[in-house]
């Protein structure tokens, strides 16, 4: 008599999945750690702008840029030395770019041992780095001309972490928690800064007759496309004609540029997927939400979506981030053990 | 110590001109200049060896440990608590009689305090005859009630544990200390044996060394022999190590093992309990764990059951431990058993479960709840170690010639008022070994912990970690006060030359099956 279909198979039990407690540390350490580099970039961008700008045109920049950056904004008049200090040393602010470094390592050291030891020192590295050029001692106004160099720091950083864990870390479903804690946030910090662009320039004139911008506009909209580093990528697709239209375009659907939503969600689409088989978990509900996202930024055209309202149309994306972010959360991480094992 | 004792003189090196060494035995040398036969190896190589190149070779094997992140968190201390475990290049050798003394020596000891670990949580039998007073055991805070007439997989209590060894004056080994609830250590033992065959291949090559590499596989051995019957799985049981967390001071060493081991480091908040059955939350859903070799204490092994405000622990563990759906390793409340004042007990523990006489002594221990003792002691506690029984790690201890007035009375009030808590022995000559101390050799002191694993089988890894008092003259050999550690070598033969004919049937049936003599001194060297 042949033996039951799977009976080589249950002789062993298969060990599926990994740790919830990893999975977490590893999604978040991901999250902070592409939110303090986007961060970072988005600073370093509206320091440069604001040394081209009519000191009156100041004061709304920065209400505009707490708003792209998620940050409640403080009543009364805003001092930008306060508000960069702030966003980038602040341990108050749990966003700022040294908190986020700070709780990426901290996420990361509690998983140590799961992760290579080349990533540990160089998320280490930047930490130290960080720490080491706060301005506690020195007169801000220099730092702040001066800071571009500590901005592109954390950029490369965090490039560089990259590089080392997809070079040295298995790619199996850590890493794939890792890929889509980078992706979710990218998503949802790209749709943000989308919105709040598109709030403070007059745009719809422009963008329904793909008209190439103004002076005055350029460089807001040469701003966005730098903060969301895909300058040269854009030049290379449109030339140097800056048409919001066809930015818009290229930051929302593209599917090739890395910083744009469609990449974005095709990326945490794909990484759900091979969680979803690593562990074989029924509950399909994160892919499901994904894909639907996902199809809908396929078969968009910009010019339907700027006739439905960009803005609009941005808010949802954020909300379907969000709600991903909470269907991975349920279903991996903190699930009910008791419908589990019902089940 | 004379200043000019540098590397090149090891040979004439006079090793105990020091009056503090003058009563320890010395593990090098027999008479003023003569060192013992396993250590004659050593002496040449030390000999032949430029003093730079000693110095180059222990900053190698610093910088090693500090890459690797090899470290130990020290309480409270504020500036970094973290720490390189300072390590010692030259090795401290125990040839193969004196081993095979400490093998049966800790497998008997061993044996007997699991037999009173299961009678004491059973029928009683000692307390009963009087062997051991029942006011002491039940007066132990490490006693638990919670585990009488619970039945143990084996009925071993004590899976792991680091016994801490010391050499008297006249050569022979005695226990200082059973460590029978959490021993750490092991760690160091293996990464102090890598770092030494790194940077000095060529010490090896003059011995027969016994590898000690197999000790993770044989720990997991061990606790896979525990599996529950009531596994699904009694064959292939999933097995994890439970972890206080990242602060705790032997983190390192839990990552390493359960790296080492190839099973997953979870914290209490990764186990969760269902019916009994102890599931970790994976991403793939809730996995069934069988043995947990945990590294918590008992106290905070379970808030429901033990101390309520642990959020170490597992809510609902013991529970499930004693419907017997998973075992915990070390079993909970083997600390009565390692109880300094219990420890007294351990000879006639010996002799009433086995009938034998105890191959390893017992250090000579006072205790302050009997009158006479106490008074004893209290008149000479300048001469004393105090230690509070239920404490480890060096911490709650009078060393009564190195103390000031104040804190020895300090101490005279505290066994005053709580004598139960207290034990005291005399001021201990421990061996002392040459030690690389900035460039230079000089004498240390030192004890030994052997690791001994117990489940289907007894294990000993030939080995152990060989603590170095690094302070001149101190008598602490603890990583929290200032100790560090040495590679220890058991040897293949008696005195250190491996190339022996009669050792070589022994490596060949022991190791690799290649015949040969010379193939047995460097298969301790190489791989």
């Amino acid at each position: 008599m042949r033996p039951p279909r799977n009976y080589f198979v249950r002789a062993f039990k298969r060990d599926a999945g990994m740790l919830s407690r990893v999975a977490d540390s590893l999604y978040w350490m991901s999250r902070y750690l592409e939110r303090a580099e986007h961060t970072a970039r988005l600073v370093d961008v509206e320091l440069q702008l604001w040394l081209d700008q009519s000191p009156e045109a100041g004061a709304g920049r920065w209400r505009f840029l707490l708003e792209a950056l998620r940050t409640p904004a403080a009543q009364g008049p805003i001092d930008p030395t306060v508000l960069v200090d702030s966003l980038v040393f602040s341990r108050r602010n749990s966003s700022s770019i040294v908190s986020c470094i700070a709780t990426a390592r901290e996420n990361l050291r509690h998983v140590r041992e799961q992760c290579s030891s080349e990533m540990w020192e160089q998320l280490n590295r930047l930490y130290l780095d960080v720490m080491d050029s706060r301005p506690d001692a020195r007169p801000e106004e220099s730092w702040m001309l001066k800071s571009h160099g500590f901005f592109r720091a954390v950029q490369e950083g965090a490039h560089l972490f990259q590089g080392i864990t997809d070079g040295t870390m298995s790619h199996g479903e850590g890493w794939q928690h890792i890929q889509l804690g980078r992706y979710v946030e990218r998503a949802d910090t790209l749709a943000c800064l989308m919105g709040t662009h598109f709030k403070r320039t007059n745009m719809s004139a422009d963008l329904a007759a793909d008209q190439v911008v103004e002076s005055a506009e350029y460089l807001e909209w040469v701003g966005l496309l730098r903060a969301c580093v895909a300058f040269e990528a854009y030049c290379k697709a449109h030339t140097a004609a800056i048409r919001p239209l066809r930015v818009a375009d290229f930051l929302v659907l593209n599917p090739e540029f890395p910083h744009s939503i469609r990449f974005a969600v095709d990326r945490v689409n794909a990484a759900l997927h091979v969680v979803g088989d690593l562990t074989e978990r029924k509950a399909k509900t994160p892919t499901r939400i994904a894909g639907r996202l996902r199809a809908q930024l396929s078969f968009s055209s910009i010019e339907e979506i700027m006739a439905g309202g960009a803005r609009a149309y941005l808010e949802n994306i954020r909300s379907e981030c969000a709600q991903i972010h909470a269907a991975i959360h349920q279903v991996y991480f903190d699930y009910a053990i008791e419908g589990e094992l019902a089940s | 110590m004379s200043a000019s004792a540098v590397p090149s003189r090891v040979g004439t090196l006079p090793p105990l001109p020091d009056e503090q060494y003058g009563k320890a035995y010395d593990e090098m040398f027999s008479s003023r200049d003569v060192a013992r036969a396993h250590y004659q190896a050593l002496q040449r190589t030390l000999l032949r060896l430029d003093p730079e190149e000693l110095r180059r070779s222990q900053q190698a094997a610093d910088l090693t440990f500090l890459q690797e992140g090899i470290t130990f968190t020290v309480y409270g201390s504020k500036e970094g608590t973290e720490r390189i475990f300072p390590n010692d290049l030259i090795p401290r050798i125990i040839p193969a009689n004196e081993w095979a003394q400490i093998e049966r020596g800790l497998t008997q000891r061993l044996t007997a305090l699991n037999l009173f670990l299961r009678d004491i949580y059973h029928e009683g039998r000692i307390l009963t005859e009087g062997i051991v007073p029942r006011e002491l055991i039940y007066s132990c805070k490490h006693f638990r009630r919670e585990m009488r007439g619970i039945n143990v997989p084996r009925d071993t209590y004590v899976n792991i544990c680091g016994t801490d060894l010391v050499r008297m004056p006249d050569g022979s080994f005695a226990v200082l200390e059973d460590n029978l609830r959490v021993p750490s250590g092991v760690s160091y033992m293996l990464a102090n044996r890598k770092v030494l065959k790194r940077v000095f291949p060529s010490m090896f090559q003059d011995y027969g060394v016994w590898p000690i590499d197999h000790y993770p596989q044989a720990l997991l051995a061990t606790l896979r022999s525990l599996a529950p019957e009531n596994s699904p799985y009694p064959q292939d049981p999933t097995t994890v190590l439970l972890t206080p967390g990242v602060s705790n001071s032997a983190y390192f060493e839990h990552t390493f093992l359960a790296q080492q081991m190839g099973v997953e480091l979870v914290e209490g908040r990764d186990l969760l309990v269902h019916d009994n059955v102890v599931y970790m939350r994976t991403t793939a859903g809730p996995r069934r764990v069988d043995v947990i070799y945990r590294r918590v204490d008992d106290d905070f092994l379970d808030p429901l059951c033990f101390r309520r405000d642990s959020i170490l622990g597992v809510p609902g563990l013991f529970n499930a431990y004693r419907a017997g759906n998973v075992t915990v390793a070390n079993a909970i409340g083997t600390g009565v058993a390692d109880d300094k004042a219990v420890y007294a007990y351990v000879p006639e523990i010996i002799r009433f479960y086995l009938n034998e006489d105890p191959i390893l002594q017992n250090v000579p221990t006072f205790l302050m709840s009997d009158q006479k003792q106490r008074d004893h002691v209290l008149g000479n506690l300048e001469k004393m170690v105090v230690k509070a029984v239920g404490e480890s790690g060096g911490y709650g201890m009078l060393i009564g010639p190195h103390s000031s007035q104040q804190q020895r009375d300090d101490f005279r009030a505290r066994i005053l008022a709580e004598p139960r808590n207290y034990i005291a022995q005399p001021t201990l000559a421990l061996s002392c070994a040459p030690c690389l101390i900035d460039g230079e050799v000089e004498s240390r002191h030192i004890d030994l912990r052997p690791y001994i694993l117990m489940g289907e089988k007894v294990t000993l890894v030939p080995g152990g970690l060989t603590r170095v008092a690094l302070r001149k003259g101190s008598l602490v050999v603890n990583s929290s006060q200032g100790g560090g550690s040495k590679d220890t070598w058991v040897l293949r033969a008696d005195d250190g030359d491996g190339r022996a004919p009669k050792l070589a049937d022994v490596a060949v049936k022991g190791l690799n099956g290649k015949g040969g003599a010379g193939s047995v001194a460097t298969s301790g060297a190489g791989s």
